[in-house]
């Protein structure tokens, strides 16, 4: 269709341009004449192949001209190739979703891979050595934390820990057994004489043993970047993802061991049974580093309600301290990461503000789709870069020795897990999590950190890696989908979660506990039930600020639902007609006296009179005029309150108090609303605004983005109005709380 | 099953009494500790029986997904409609087959306890009936608290595997 192709022509063009941009750079350096720089062109790397080295020494061109334009690349080298690998990345993304039909077909991380390696090609076409970027140590510091922050502190909480026996069983034992099957088979095969096997035969047991631990791990990003799109139903995703998550535990256990035996060549018994500890060590080990950082952070969001603009950066920081600890002492940094994300999450969301969650959630997206993005391109690029050993069999007997292993391993292991579930896995089940058992690049990355010296064979480990992750990713990731698809597999719930399923569901978790008590049975509940309590009971209080240490969950997401519905009304009818959520507000508490005309979502807003919509806009407009002038110069360190906010709070005070007087009409409140049922909005309730208004404005100064309760300048008043001010401190502080599973749907916007 | 029967039956009587529930302390730390009781003691009885007892506890076992081929699923106990049907007459206590706001406000009540105050408790019920009530009677019915839990996996949640 003609808007695709002139699309298309433009993503087109634009990458030419870009490459053409890329060369120009490259060689830019060649031509690097300083004039009268006095800077010292030291010798250039791969990049500039035959560029002479200008070297000017401390010469003081005094003579010459002064130079009006100079041309000095070095000194930005580094960051200026940066900044244009992750602008490739970017503009990739954006490419594919400018052609309508290709991101249907093919995964994303396909397209990206096969960038790479048109990338590497180009450069190598053009005579350079391609660049080493796929540099372990840039993999493991810089790319890998973000995705596996973004995935843990995601996570579904719920339905991990539900299905935690299964996963961990995956993870582990069928990484062992993958592990060991593959490595132990292709030993055979390599040993078997053909005429090639000269060079196969030297691959001793242990290196194929570290080769099939290598190969065996499921990648989470490999994972992430596939399922993400084909939207299967939760279980599944929580069963591969975490999974894929976990299994990074028995990696770095294995991947050490053999090493350490190829290294020094000796294989003890008591090595054997040491590297069974160190295993517990390592996943423990792992989770506690992660458990002490997220509590630390937890605490730390305690005291920032007075700074809120570094309040993301504690979270970031905290969680890249706690991934780089557990590095230190060679535990599982996956681990911490998603240990130290998962248990902070629901501390810190109660106490920052809502802005800030905004930022950690938009950043993290940000981050970890610009570093998977990163990740797939710079394989297409290694690839290029060699250096590669094809050979055959090894490399057939390794893809075939994968699917293989994987599929009796999942069979297996379900048929054992089956009799402890209640909702039983069934073949379909099997199948796809047997498929989505994709490899990816920490496979590539940590054949990469092999040495030469104890692997002599390291170009066809690397091969054979990079082969298989290419069939996984392709062949699997492509023909996923429309297997999902032909199976009918059960997809993804977009909808979100109505009060009542809150409601409901928590007084089934309260009957179930009970029943289990009857039954003397301790079960999934019992302990959910004490988690609950302890958390209640002493963590709460320790790691959220103030008030909201006491707010149960019920509330919150109450709180939250409403919020979401007054924002969302909001935006929908724009500035003037925000008053639409207030008449609604109306036509709530006449629900009682007569039946309402519709369910809440698709409230129909019911006629005003003249009157009202008068007094209303009346209202509204004071109301924005007030929030115009609220806005203040901006500097870094105080950031401005949201005028919506403020509406909105004014809306949910104006709402709570209409209950209020409908609850108590004899009550005195005399500076306050004197509402009437049938008119709301009387000129009283002007008064309202103003004091909020005045409020608002003194305390603006000093106090940076805060939702400041107004309830400060309402000293003088009755006691039986402290509840109430203290609502909106709640409820604003609740748009900070999503809480897991609330965040599904927002969290779509946000994948490719 | 009837050695867990014997060990609740503390004095011995071959059937329960309130007191034998009572003495689990989980049980009175439970928000909704009582109405489970209740749920035992049908139609006035003081006392249940070991058959009585089986029978409201064979509500909670897992349901077999098999079985839903054979079309004989109504009939099981374990069914997902009698797991709902049973949860829907703890809420409902005086059984005229809806749950009022009032009855919905009881178990809000009790299970957010003394955090909450009177008027989220009400503006809570209040958008829970809203949500849930398709027929604007002001009460939720059997089948509207069956269609808005049509979502979530009753079935998992509401199984006790002990007891297969």
């Amino acid at each position: 269709m003609p808007s695709g192709t002139v699309s298309h022509g433009a993503s087109g063009r634009l990458r030419g341009l870009f490459l053409v941009m890329v060369l120009v750079f490259l060689e830019g350096s060649v031509f690097t004449v300083a004039v009268a720089s006095s800077d010292q062109h030291s010798p250039t790397t791969a990049h500039s192949g035959g560029h002479k080295a200008t070297d000017h020494g401390s010469h003081n061109n005094t003579g010459k001209a002064f130079p009006v334009l100079d041309l000095n690349y070095e000194n930005v080298r580094v960051p200026f190739e940066i900044s244009l690998w992750v602008l490739l990345a970017s503009l990739m993304k954006l490419g594919f979703h400018l052609v309508p039909h290709l991101s249907n077909i093919v995964p994303e991380s396909c397209l990206l891979i096969v960038v790479g390696l048109l990338v590497g090609g180009i450069i190598r076409g053009t005579g350079e050595t391609v660049p080493p970027v796929m540099d372990s140590k840039l993999f493991f510091y810089i790319l890998l934390p973000p995705i596996i922050l973004d995935a843990g502190y995601f996570l579904p909480i719920r339905p991990f820990m539900e299905n935690l026996g299964t996963i961990l069983i995956f993870a582990v034992v069928g990484t062992l057994w993958n592990a060991f099957f593959v490595g132990g088979l292709l030993y055979g095969v390599c040993q078997i004489g053909t005429e090639t096997s000269s060079i196969l035969s030297r691959i001793g047991l242990l290196q194929c043993l570290l080769f099939g631990s290598i190969i065996s791990a499921v990648d989470p990003v490999a994972v992430l970047a596939v399922f993400e799109e084909i939207h299967i139903n939760e279980l599944l995703h929580i069963l591969v993802f975490g999974e894929s998550l976990l299994n990074d535990a028995v990696t770095v256990v294995l991947y050490h061991l053999f090493e350490e035996f190829s290294g020094i060549g000796s294989v003890t018994l008591l090595k054997g049974f040491l590297g069974v500890i160190s295993f517990f060590v390592v996943a423990l080990g792992g989770v506690l580093v992660g458990v002490l950082y997220g509590i630390l952070a937890a605490f730390t969001s305690r005291f920032t309600s007075h700074t809120r603009v570094i309040e993301p950066l504690f979270v970031f920081l905290y969680s890249y301290m706690a991934y780089l600890s557990a590095e230190i002492f060679h535990l599982s940094g996956i681990m911490a990461l998603i240990a130290c994300g998962a248990v902070m999450r629901p501390y810190v969301e109660a106490n920052i503000s809502h802005k800030s969650h905004t930022t950690i959630k938009y950043f993290l997206k940000m981050w970890s789709s610009v570093s998977e993005t990163l990740i797939f391109i710079f394989l297409g690029v290694a690839t290029v870069a060699g250096p590669h050993d094809w050979n055959w069999t090894f490399v057939t007997v390794t893809v075939i020795l994968c699917l293989v292993a994987r599929v009796i391993g999942v069979v297996g292991l379900t048929f054992i897990i089956n009799k402890f579930r209640i909702v039983k896995l069934t073949t379909k089940d099997q199948f796809i999590i047997a498929y989505g058992g994709l490899r990816g690049a920490i496979a590539f990355s940590l054949g990469f950190l092999l040495k030469k010296e104890h692997f002599p064979e390291r170009e066809i480990f690397l091969t054979a890696i990079i082969t298989v992750i290419f069939f996984t990713v392709f062949v699997q990731g492509m023909t996923i989908k429309p297997l999902v698809e032909l199976l009918a597999v059960k997809k993804k719930q977009e909808a979100k979660r109505s009060i009542n399923e809150e409601i409901h569901t928590q007084f089934l978790d309260h009957l179930l506990t009970g029943i289990e008590d009857i039954c003397g049975h301790y079960g999934h509940h019992h302990w959910k039930d004490k988690l609950n309590r302890f958390n209640k009971k002493y963590v709460k209080k320790c790691l959220i600020a103030g008030e909201r240490s006491k707010e149960p969950q019920l509330i919150a997401f109450y709180h939250k639902m409403e919020m979401k519905q007054a924002i969302q009304l909001v935006e929908s009818g724009g500035g003037i007609k925000m008053p639409s959520a207030v008449p609604s507000t109306v036509s709530m508490q006449n629900i009682q006296p007569r039946p309402p005309t519709k369910p809440a979502p698709e409230r129909a807003i019911p006629q005003l009179s003249k009157n009202k919509e008068e007094e209303i806009r009346k209202i509204l407009r004071t109301n924005l005029q007030r929030t115009r002038q609220r806005l203040r110069s901006y500097n870094r360190h105080t950031l401005v309150a949201d005028p919506y906010e403020d509406g909105l709070s004014d809306l949910f005070l104006k709402k709570q108090k209409m209950f209020q007087i409908e609850k108590k009409p004899a009550s005195n409140k005399v500076p306050m609303i004197q509402v009437d049922l049938a008119s709301p909005q009387s000129p009283d309730s002007v008064n309202l605004l103003d004091e909020f208004g005045q409020a608002n404005q003194q305390e603006e100064e000093e106090q940076g983005l805060m939702m400041k309760p107004p309830s400060r300048p309402r000293e003088a008043k009755k006691p039986s109005e402290e509840d109430e001010a203290k609502d909106p401190q709640k409820l604003m502080r609740c748009l900070s709380d999503p809480g897991p599973s609330a965040d599904e749907d927002e969290d779509g916007a946000f994948l490719p | 099953m009837f050695i867990l029967f014997e060990s609740l039956d503390r004095d011995n009587r071959g059937c329960l009494s309130p007191d034998d529930f009572e003495a689990l302390g989980g049980l009175a730390m439970n928000p909704i500790g009582g109405r489970i009781m209740e749920a035992f003691f049908s139609s006035g009885q003081d006392t249940v029986d070991f058959s009585s007892f089986v029978r409201i506890l064979a509500h909670f076992r897992p349901t077999d997904r098999n079985r839903n081929k054979e079309g004989a699923q109504q009939e099981l106990p374990s069914s997902r409609t009698r797991k709902l049907k049973f949860a829907f007459q703890l809420y409902d206590m005086d059984r005229d087959g809806k749950i009022s706001r009032e009855e919905l406000l009881q178990v809000l009540r009790a299970m957010l306890g003394l955090q909450v105050t009177e008027e989220q408790l009400q503006s809570i019920a209040e958008r829970a009936i809203q949500e849930a009530d398709l027929d604007k009677d002001d009460a939720i019915s059997f089948d509207e608290f069956k269609k808005s839990l049509e979502k979530t996996d009753i079935d998992t949640k509401m199984s006790v595997s002990f007891l297969k």
